[in-house]
């Protein structure tokens, strides 16, 4: 079952304006509408939020409005403009989120993210991200997940919410209760529909069939298939111009993985020559495999530097050749470059006398396609051990800097401290008990303290917050970092109880 | 009379013929050297081998966390050159200590995986690439038929791989006895820590069990913990009485 998304962009033209920012664009608070013309008559096609607070609706006439509103930025509308700009978006989300993205009407995209998920963290993850990520740069998104399209269509359309996710097979739970716009009907059935009395999508779903297609045609029972997967409605992938792509036909359907694979490096070989013509090195390439049910299934392989070398690309795709499940047979692959950037080529240099550095990315990317997070740690200047280090990419610059080594640090740290309970005479000296996971211990050696003061610089909560921090050895030669949170004098710097946040080595 | 072949000749020429035999590995028996002679001595061919599978486990209460063990881990792996793969899934590993143990941050890619199987497939993955200075892995359990798929990808590629267990569960350590591939296997517990003149944590210690070593004997050391370029030293046995619950059998240092 495929997992599609749909993404619904309700104020897409006025964001659209706002966000190419020319001269003139309006503040955001300030009202602002896009006028559409038919005939003589002008009416409000979009407004955005400020506008709409005002009472300005769709489908309102355009002198109501300046009527209503004074001051009112209008603007003309331009279709042609936000069909280009969306579809630009959608490149830009084929590139980044699923090798399958169309354009869903002229305020949407959708994209099918079976399996290309969990390169984002997960579904709630990913949506989360992606309307976060618009929202960012000025665009109002809603998002829904479901295991059709006509689902996630009409739950990203329909529902409040800034990104829902439909568990895969309840799909039919979630949309009986929508109303019937949501299924992407001509005006004139729902409106005949309505006549009939018909409002929910599980009371049309229970009308007899035959009737129904008798009087409003064959386009009611299939969108109802549709939405609830009855019939397959495969996404037609978007591509432009500057996207390579090979093709492969089959006149006999394949299915055995050996076969698969064979064709997959053929692929690879055209496409790697292709590439080489315009000076290109690929960063994402998708194998899309149409089956002859008519269904797509997609596999993505992303690369962490620019690469046209085919055995590399090859055996990433192949890697997940068991992923592919052909059905009844599998007419068409393709392999498509969804992301290239230049290559340019490099003499290698001799290595006769010097030992040559191996590069590692074959291996990053083998393991980074297979979902693994793959991370470098490198330094941050802050005394607070937990914020002391953050990830960076695996192949990114060398940062050639160390932490400061004049103070152990365990080599595990807790993500949580644990309290414990301490015996300790002076508020200075590190504590002479310690019951940690219930068990006593007697310590008998200890450094410390090490005053880590809260960062007040970048958060005012920290201010006055100190933290203490010992190295203490117990009787058996066990070692731990324990800390005191204040500075054991004056409660405005800590709780002054104890925790555990690492055992040494 | 031509009789008497000196039988160590025979035995030589036998060696040869079955690393023949055995996948063709003309490749010399390269090691890492600890720098101790007295470690050193105890391992045949001198040193950690290159294209082996090592264990490493933490010793008493240190298996939960295995945080000995990990620095030992890190400070063998700073002795190697190249990069470093380590492959977990519990990122409570501190990059600061690691960086301590002499292995600096650039050189270290880890790979973080939800499942244990994962972790084990990265591990040998690293292993089968070639070209890296040394592959950790931190996992919790280790079929022999794992163990044996590791080692032949460390063998074939040369380089070596580090195996780090640590448990959920202090019971769960019983599996450390149980048979697999890897050529050395070692258990690092914590000791108490170097006397200082004043009082405070001096340099960390650590009993080293060298538990199982293929064609070798097993062999206790009390050494102290990875200085700032990885290296261990040798502490001669305590004389001191330090060691209340006499639960080790000190080893002379010859």
């Amino acid at each position: 079952m495929a997992r599609v998304v749909s993404l619904y962009f309700p104020r897409w033209p006025t964001d659209r304006i706002r966000k190419a920012g020319s001269d003139g664009t309006p503040p955001p608070d300030k009202p602002m509408v896009v006028i559409s013309r038919s005939g003589s008559k002008r009416s409000v096609c979009a407004a955005d939020d400020a506008a709409r607070k005002l009472g300005l609706r769709v489908g309102m006439p355009a002198s109501k409005a300046q009527a209503l509103v004074a001051d009112l930025a209008m603007y003309d509308a331009d279709p042609v403009g936000d069909l280009a700009a969306l579809d630009k978006l959608a490149l830009w989300m084929l590139r980044q989120y699923s090798p399958v993205v169309a354009l869903d009407g002229v305020d949407g995209i959708v994209l099918d993210t079976e399996g290309a998920d969990h390169l984002q963290g997960g579904e709630e993850m990913m949506l989360s991200g992606m309307v976060n990520r618009l929202r960012g740069v000025g665009v109002v998104a809603r998002a829904a997940v479901a295991d059709t399209w006509g689902a996630a269509h009409a739950i990203a359309r329909l529902t409040a919410a800034e990104w829902t996710v439909v568990p895969v097979s309840e799909t039919a739970k979630a949309v009986l209760e929508l109303p019937i716009v949501c299924l992407r009907l001509a005006p004139e059935t729902i409106n005949g529909l309505r006549v009939l009395g018909i409002e929910s999508v599980g009371q049309l779903s229970a009308m007899p069939r035959a009737p129904l297609t008798l009087r409003f045609g064959p386009e009611v029972g299939r969108r109802l298939d549709q939405l609830f997967g009855r019939v397959a409605e495969p996404i037609d992938p978007i591509r432009s111009p500057e996207i390579v792509e090979v093709n492969r036909l089959f006149a006999e359907p394949i299915g055995a993985a050996e076969t698969i694979a064979k064709y997959v490096g053929r692929l690879v070989m055209e496409l790697c020559a292709d590439l080489e013509t315009r000076g290109l090195g690929v960063r994402r390439a998708d194998l899309i495999v149409h089956r002859v049910d008519n269904t797509i299934q997609a596999i993505r392989a992303g690369l962490a530097k620019p690469v046209r070398d085919d055995k590399r690309l090859t055996r990433l795709l192949t890697d997940r050749i068991e992923k592919i499940d052909p059905g009844f047979g599998i007419e068409k692959l393709s392999l498509v470059a969804v992301w290239s950037e230049p290559l340019e080529e490099r003499q290698q240099s001799s290595s006769l006398i010097e030992e040559s550095v191996v590069d590692v990315t074959p291996l990053v990317d083998v393991l980074g396609n297979r979902g693994q997070r793959i991370y470098r740690i490198t330094p941050v200047a802050s005394d607070v051990p937990e914020r002391s280090f953050k990830r960076v990419g695996p192949m990114s610059e060398e940062a050639g800097i160390d932490w400061p080594s004049n103070w152990p640090r365990p080599s595990r740290l807790f993500a949580k401290p644990e309290e414990i309970e301490v015996m300790n005479v002076l508020p200075d000296s590190p504590p002479r008990t310690m019951t940690w996971r219930g068990k006593r211990r007697r310590i008998v050696r200890g450094d410390g303290p090490e005053r880590v003061f809260g960062e007040w610089w970048l958060r005012d909560a920290e201010l006055h917050a100190v933290r203490d921090y010992y190295v203490v050895e117990d009787e058996n030669g066990e070692r731990f970092w324990v800390y005191r949170a204040g500075d054991g004098v004056d409660t405005a710097t800590g709780s002054h109880r104890w925790f555990l946040h690492g055992v040494f080595g | 009379m031509r009789t008497h072949v000196r039988p160590s000749g025979i035995i030589d020429e036998l060696r040869e013929q079955i690393s023949k035999l055995e996948g063709g590995a003309a490749r010399k028996a390269e090691s890492l050297p600890f720098g101790i002679p007295e470690i050193d001595g105890k391992l045949p061919g001198g040193g950690l081998a290159f294209g082996a599978l090592h264990e490493f486990a933490g010793g008493g209460s240190g298996t939960v966390d295995g945080a000995a063990a990990a620095l030992m881990v890190a400070g063998i792996a700073a002795r190697t050159k190249g990069k470093i793969l380590w492959c977990l899934s519990r990122p409570d590993l501190f990059a600061p200590a690691i960086s301590q143990a002499g292995l600096h941050p650039d050189r270290v890619i880890y790979v973080e995986a939800d499942k244990e199987e994962d972790v084990l497939a990265s591990f040998e993955e690293g292993l089968a690439f070639g070209g890296l200075g040394a592959v950790v892995g931190e996992i919790v359990r280790l079929p022999m038929v794992m163990s044996r798929r590791l080692q032949l990808a460390a063998e074939k590629s040369g380089t070596m791989g580090l195996a780090l267990r640590r448990w959920r569960r202090q019971t769960e350590a019983n599996d450390y006895g149980q048979p697999t591939a890897s050529v050395t296997r070692w258990r690092i517990s914590q000791l108490p820590s170097e006397d200082l003149p004043v009082a405070g944590v001096g340099r960390p210690r650590w009993l080293a069990e060298l538990m199982r070593s293929r064609a070798g004997e097993c062999a206790e050391f009390c050494v102290g913990a990875c200085d700032g370029k990885g290296r261990l030293s040798l502490f001669p046995p305590m004389a001191y009485g330090q060691d209340q619950e006499g639960r080790v059998r000190w080893h002379t240092a010859s």
